[in-house]
């Protein structure tokens, strides 16, 4: 299992604009920390650097799982769940079909997609297609695959944006018990997580 | 392996229910072939000689159809992300998507050509080989034509870059199995056309993957 990110002296360069440099963070086991930046700071580009999505232009990401340093790629394709601004669901689609293969796509079972569909209050939704769905109700059908396969690291960006208060409440649970399993959290917001968390300041 | 078919199948569930799937390539195949005898003048015995030649070139035409949605709508609802930290790496889910979309559209397309080519008076006996020469070309039509979506994602006017960049790809298969089809028909040897289409199949098949991958990676960075 992953236990530490480490991310030494980052750069990232958008066209021709240096979003920021010098970036040094390490994340341990049960560890969360939260970027916070203005706007275009590079929050969201500095998430799909981790996730291998962006090359940057100056450093290095590495994994550390038990038995040391890790492949990156092998890290990233196991133990890393991305979570952005867009869902990734299709509206034509039912909810089910999308979590469902969601889930087994990340490695994890129809029975964990139906354990995180109730946690996470979908159960009556689950056979609307997700053009049906509001966006409240999206982001807990694509937050819903972080429960259902175990991935120690998780990549959100914005995760509680459209949620409502009591959904809120409820997914800081699912990311207090997340990282009481060991599990590590790197998110972008603009409002305070219900959890403890460490603030890493992005942009010059 | 197990998430390849997870993959697959729910790319057979899009490509065969979104944008119309098969049933919009067959009814644009079928406007195609009723509309170029129209235009070719009327004269039955030389449409007869060019039937398996337009059932043949229209196949190739509707195999465009869907492709500027094969990853395009992946890429726009975020899904491509999801897909790029998969257990499989991104020239195996290019080619699930291009299996797919040969399954949805390419197989039906190869199983109304000969219908479409009796109907414009060739002859019975090449039958077989016309859907054969459809199948095989039909799964390079399918990888050449994934290759062009992956190259025009994130591009405005997409499908019509698509198109440009894919058409010219289609020529070699569509003069090797016109060669085959009119070799058969005319009891001239003909065998050659269909291996060499076999041949840039199989390349098609084996290299665009690779392409496609990195295209991906590409237009996510």
């Amino acid at each position: 299992m992953l236990r530490v990110v480490l991310i030494k002296d980052l750069a990232i360069t958008r066209g021709e604009r240096r979003l920021f440099s010098n970036l040094d963070l390490k994340l341990g086991a049960s560890e969360a920390a939260v970027l916070v930046g203005r706007n275009g700071a590079g929050k969201t580009s500095l998430l799909r650097a981790v996730a291998g999505l962006l090359r940057p232009a100056e450093g290095t990401i590495a994994f550390e799982g038990d038995a040391g340093l890790m492949e990156a790629d092998a890290a990233r394709a196991e133990q890393l769940h991305l979570l952005g601004h867009q869902d990734g669901l299709k509206s034509s689609r039912t909810a089910w079909e999308e979590l469902r293969f969601q889930t087994l796509w990340t490695g994890g079972t129809e029975e964990t997609a139906r354990a995180a569909a109730k946690r996470f209050d979908l159960m009556r939704l689950l056979d609307l297609e997700v053009r049906r769905l509001s966006a409240g109700q999206r982001r807990r059908l694509a937050l819903a695959r972080l429960a259902a396969s175990p991935r120690a690291l998780w990549l959100l960006d914005e995760p509680m944006a459209p949620l409502d208060a009591g959904q809120r409440a409820a997914f800081g649970e699912v990311m207090r018990e997340h990282l009481a399993g060991g599990g590590m959290i790197l998110a972008s917001v603009h409002d305070p997580l219900p959890i403890p968390t460490r603030a890493v300041e992005i942009g010059q | 392996m197990k998430a390849f078919g997870v993959l697959l199948r729910r790319e057979l569930s899009l490509a065969w229910g979104n944008g119309g799937g098969p049933l919009l390539a067959l009814t644009f195949y079928a406007c195609v072939v009723v509309l170029l005898p129209m235009a070719s003048g009327r004269a039955p015995e030389r449409l007869a000689a060019i039937a398996p030649g337009i059932a043949w070139l229209a196949l190739a035409l509707a195999a465009l159809l869907s492709l500027e949605r094969l990853f395009e709508r992946d890429y726009e609802d975020g899904t491509l992300d999801l897909l790029a930290l998969g257990p499989a790496p991104l020239e195996a889910v290019a080619v699930a998507k291009c299996l797919a979309q040969w399954l949805a559209t390419g197989a039906p397309l190869a199983l109304a050509a000969p219908v479409a080519a009796l109907m414009l008076g060739a002859d019975l006996k090449v039958m077989p080989l016309l859907v054969l020469c459809a199948l095989v070309g039909g799964l390079a039509f399918a990888f050449l034509g994934g290759l062009g979506a992956a190259l025009a994602l994130g591009s405005k006017r997409g499908g019509l870059l698509v198109a440009v960049i894919v058409l010219p790809l289609f020529a070699p298969p569509v003069i090797f199995g016109a060669g085959a089809l009119d070799g058969y028909s005319a009891g001239l040897p003909w065998t050659g056309g269909l291996l060499l289409m076999l041949a840039y199949c199989a390349g098609a098949v084996a290299l665009s993957p690779l392409a496609m991958g990195a295209a991906c990676r590409n237009a996510l960075d």
